[in-house]
């Protein structure tokens, strides 16, 4: 087992260290010249020249590419170009709207889409699985910004049981910060529900056939500790798979959430620097994200020996 | 009558297009949506009107016989540029199918023969497939200068590893088959090979696949439009018809549910239309689904 | 004569789908005395492990039903109980095993929990309490270093020992009786004995009446006091076991026996006796006796009507369900 989870952080790494190479060859290679590019239309050839330089792009690629890596292990995600504030400085302090939008979906989402998916194989074939098979199929249509702008337009605009946008630190108040979570938090994690919803459904279905469900209720097991206890632990594995996957989703949404609802995140950070072409914010966060991704599919990789004790390494 | 002869007799017989359509309803339904806005953002100058002419003095009508949905913030029609921005998606999801099947498919082909090529490919594919693919789009636009083939790659690239996972493993599945060991053992040339066993068996998973990453980078284009990271803003999109048009979401909401139903009923007609093929193409699947 | 632990009566189960209606069991009835072992014999088909899951309806929910008779035990219909009555009983009154020990435990729970898991649902044990049930019950079917198997997980255990686990989870709540379908079916030889004994062994000690389904005429010679044999839904002979391999009265049963290697005089025959013909179709409703067909003694009457049970000669215990007893049992 230990020999598995090392072998697992080195895989990791090897993944990091190629998501490095990758961000920073973006730079290089696409089309045209990124100096003149992140300088803009109106730049003059000395300013272009001094980007160019601030950036280090006149040296030898892997020379960069050295030199970035070392900063970056540091901690160092490089200086935004506008404002010249460290972009982990930047990062840090718009932190916590982003991971509170995040763990609310995450957990909301999660805890919906089992009941629902439970429930939908449970009753196969029924009015209720139906249902759920077509929420499925919708929720995983409907782009995030306009079920955000349709919730915003019902709920807060029409109905005015919430607050249209904006974010409220928990220090302020519990209920504040909720209520101003609750709208994003559905129209973030909607995708997410329908993805978890429809393998959970799935997955369920091949447990509840298996000769060991015929065994429990041979034995006189409820209807409750049937279906949680030992179908879905059993469903584990590809469900919990799909949970780590379906972060990407939500790390994208995460960009178009706070926007549409105006949360002071690293999401609206990013968006602020496509416009004024700030590289270095946009390279910085990407790294962040693509490394809270990668380790969170390690924890998942990690949990499956949780799940099922047949998978040992 | 044994079980097995009485079972067979059952299975209607017949073959033509009502039944096709009774059998594979969110296929065909999928389709027939599709076909619908194609048609229309084909015909777009005959139907819909001008999309950039700007009258200020009708901003922000609600929908009316003259302007089916309403007009915008600069008194443009609604629905002429809803229609119009049809063709950015459709091309734009179009494409970037086109171009991730075909890249993944050569590059899965490869990784699925060559074990070196295969250590070294997976690898990347591993390491492109953790970055989420709106921020890599987001992050290779903002390098270029913005038009439709940027926007197209940028979606493309995420979308290959997937293609690359799902080809090499068929490959590696069919080579297992003892057909194709047999074939292998007499001598059969490595083409006639792909063309006869392999090639024919990634056909369906692919094709299916090629409809979900179609959905997703309709999705994608909308995102980045939105996010200001798209086409020039010139081109009437949805997503960017939604983003200039925010503020007025209390005033005028036509504005952006025009566009954003547009939005999810292409999505879901492609989503549909990928189910409908794997239903169709995979029954076992189906009877659990 | 004491009242019967288990009476069967008239069992009707049948089975629906878009085909049509199959009567796997069509008319059953047998009766099993406290602590009694009887064993319910027949090809595969016959309605035998129907008749088990009809008894603890754990019959496919949407596809099986029992459509008429009673089933009684210890006086009360169990055909007419909710679920949750049901669910009193199943585990905890009757205990059930099954036939593939390599699909019929969780995969992901300890063995432990799964043992522990009955005395906790049915006696309220606490965690601890059940626990140490657990540990005694593998011990009591004698598998080795009991205390420390238990957080242990059914892939690491062989097929004989995992329904040795079987069993114990079904006769951890002291049950009144055990079903046990196939048990044996789907392990070696060797294994096969072993655990046999151990059944056997283990209703010395508890005094649980035993219903053994099976096909292998060789396992109810070993283990049964009664033998009920199936065919086609129905049944077509009882008889205390000596009494059954002594006398065979139906043509069927004559068949079976005939068809399986007995005594020296198998062990040297050439060729094994087979019944001719197939097992019929269970979705067109029979007209007389379901055997005809594959008979040598039948005679028309035989295909006209269904032949009730009646006694054979001499033996009160003895039924058979066949017109021609007579010619059948002539010298």
């Amino acid at each position: 087992m230990g020999a598995f989870i090392i072998r697992r952080l080195l895989s990791t790494l090897l993944v990091m260290g190629l998501v490095g190479v990758f961000i920073f060859l973006l730079l290089h290679l696409s089309p045209g010249d990124p100096a003149a590019i992140i300088a803009g239309d109106n730049a003059t050839p000395a300013q272009i020249e001094a980007i160019r330089t601030s950036l280090g792009l006149n040296d030898p690629l892997h020379v960069q590419f050295g030199r970035w890596a070392v900063r970056v292990l540091n901690g160092d995600l490089g200086i935004s170009i506008f404002s010249n504030v460290p972009v982990a400085t930047l990062i840090a302090q718009r932190v916590w709207p982003t991971i509170s939008l995040a763990f609310t979906t995450i957990v909301l989402a999660v805890a919906l889409a089992l009941a629902a998916g439970v429930l939908a194989a449970w009753k196969a074939g029924s009015l209720a699985d139906r249902l759920v098979m077509i929420l499925s199929v919708v929720g995983f249509s409907v782009p995030v910004f306009v079920v955000g702008y349709l919730l915003i337009y019902v709920f807060a605009i029409t109905l005015r049981w919430l607050p249209v946008q904006g974010y409220s630190p928990l220090a302020e108040g519990l209920w504040p910060w909720a209520s101003h979570l609750i709208l994003p938090s559905t129209a973030l994690g909607l995708a997410y529900v329908a993805l978890i919803a429809r393998i959970t459904r799935t997955a369920m279905l091949d447990v509840l056939a298996e000769d060991y469900m015929r065994t429990a209720r041979a034995k006189g097991v409820g209807t409750g500790p049937m279906l949680f206890k030992h179908a879905l632990k059993s469903a584990g594995v590809p469900i919990v798979t799909v949970v780590g996957i379906g972060i990407a989703l939500l790390i994208g949404g995460v960009v178009i959430t706070e926007t549409v609802f105006n949360l002071p995140g690293i999401g609206r950070l990013v968006v602020d620097a496509i416009s004024k072409r700030d590289y270095p914010i946009i390279q910085g966060v990407i790294l962040l994200f693509s490394g809270v991704y990668v380790i969170i599919n390690l924890l998942v990789d990690l949990s499956y020996t949780l799940l099922d004790p047949r998978i040992r390494y | 009558m044994t079980v097995a002869a009485a079972e067979i007799a059952r299975i209607p017989n017949r073959s033509g297009m009502w039944h096709f359509v009774r059998r594979n309803p969110t296929l065909v339904g999928g389709l027939a949506v599709l076909l619908l806005v194609a048609l229309a953002a084909l015909i777009a100058p005959l139907i819909a009107g001008d999309p950039i002419a700007a009258k200020p003095v009708n901003r922000l009508r609600p929908p009316s016989q003259i302007n089916w949905l309403g007009t915008d913030q600069l008194g443009r029609d609604v629905w002429a540029r809803t229609v119009y921005g049809a063709r950015i998606s459709l091309v734009v999801g179009l494409s970037v199918a086109a171009i991730a099947m075909t890249i993944g498919l050569l590059i899965g082909l490869l990784a699925g023969f060559s074990r070196t090529v295969e250590t070294v490919v997976m690898r990347l594919m591993d390491g492109l497939m953790a970055i989420p693919a709106i921020l890599l789009a987001i992050a290779f636009v903002s390098l270029s200068r913005a038009s439709v083939s940027v926007v197209v790659a940028a979606i493309a690239l995420p979308e290959i590893p997937r293609v690359v996972r799902l080809v090499r493993a068929v490959v590696l599945s069919v080579r297992e088959q003892p057909f194709v060991e047999a074939a292998v053992a007499s001598g059969t040339r490595l083409p006639k090979i792909l063309r006869r066993h392999i090639l024919p068996a990634t056909m369906p998973p692919l094709i299916v696949q090629a409809t979900y990453v179609a959905a997703s980078a309709i999705l994608i284009e909308a995102a980045l439009s939105f996010l200001g990271a798209g086409t020039p803003p010139e081109i009437p999109t949805w997503g960017n018809m939604i983003a200039s048009s925010r503020v007025y979401l209390g005033l005028a909401p036509w504005t952006i549910f025009g566009p954003g139903l547009a939005l999810a009923l292409v999505v879901l007609a492609v989503n549909l239309v990928g189910d409908g093929l794997r239903d169709h193409l995979d029954p076992r699947i189906a009877r659990r689904m | 004569m004491t009242a019967p632990l288990l009476d069967v009566q008239d069992l009707k189960t049948h089975f629906f789908n878009e085909d049509g209606i199959t009567r796997a069991v069509d008319g059953l009835s047998f009766a099993v005395a406290p602590q009694e072992t009887v064993g319910i014999v027949g090809e595969s088909g016959c309605g035998k492990t129907v008749t088990a899951l009809s008894i603890l309806q754990l019959l496919p929910p949407r596809l099986g039903r029992i459509v008429g008779g009673r089933i009684l035990f210890e006086g009360t219909d169990l055909t007419r109980l909710s679920e949750r009555q049901l669910r009193a009983i199943r585990g905890n009154r009757i205990g059930m095993i099954f036939q593939e020990p390599m699909t019929s435990l969780n995969p992901v729970l300890s063995i432990g929990h799964q043992i522990a898991e009955a005395v906790r649902i049915h006696k309220g044990f606490s965690a601890s309490a059940a626990r140490s049930r657990a540990s005694q019950m593998l011990d009591l079917v004698k598998i080795p270093d009991a205390a420390r198997r238990l957080d242990d997980y059914p892939h690491q255990f062989s097929g004989g020992m995992r329904q040795r686990v079987m069993i114990a989870m079904a006769l951890a709540c002291d049950p009144k009786m055990l079903i046990a379908d196939e048990p044996t079916t789907a392990l070696d030889v060797t294994i096969q004995a072993q655990v046999l004994k151990l059944m056997l062994e283990l209703k010395a000690k508890t005094g649980a009446a035993i219903v053994l389904i099976t096909h292998d005429l060789g396992v109810v010679a070993e283990t049964c006091q009664r033998v009920v044999v199936m065919y086609a839904g129905r049944k077509v002979e009882e008889a205390p076991v000596g009494e059954l391999f002594a006398r065979p009265a139906h043509p069927y049963t004559r068949g079976l026996l005939a068809s399986i290697a007995r005594g020296k005089a198998g062990a040297r025959a050439k060729r094994l006796k087979e019944i001719p013909g197939m097992v019929p179709s269970l979705r067109e409703p029979m007209q007389g006796c379901a055997f005809a067909p594959r008979c040598q003694f039948a005679i028309d009457a035989c295909r006209l009507q269904q032949p009730g049970l009646r006694p054979v000669a001499g033996e009160p215990q003895h039924q058979a369900a066949c017109l021609r007893l007579g010619e059948v049992l002539a010298p």
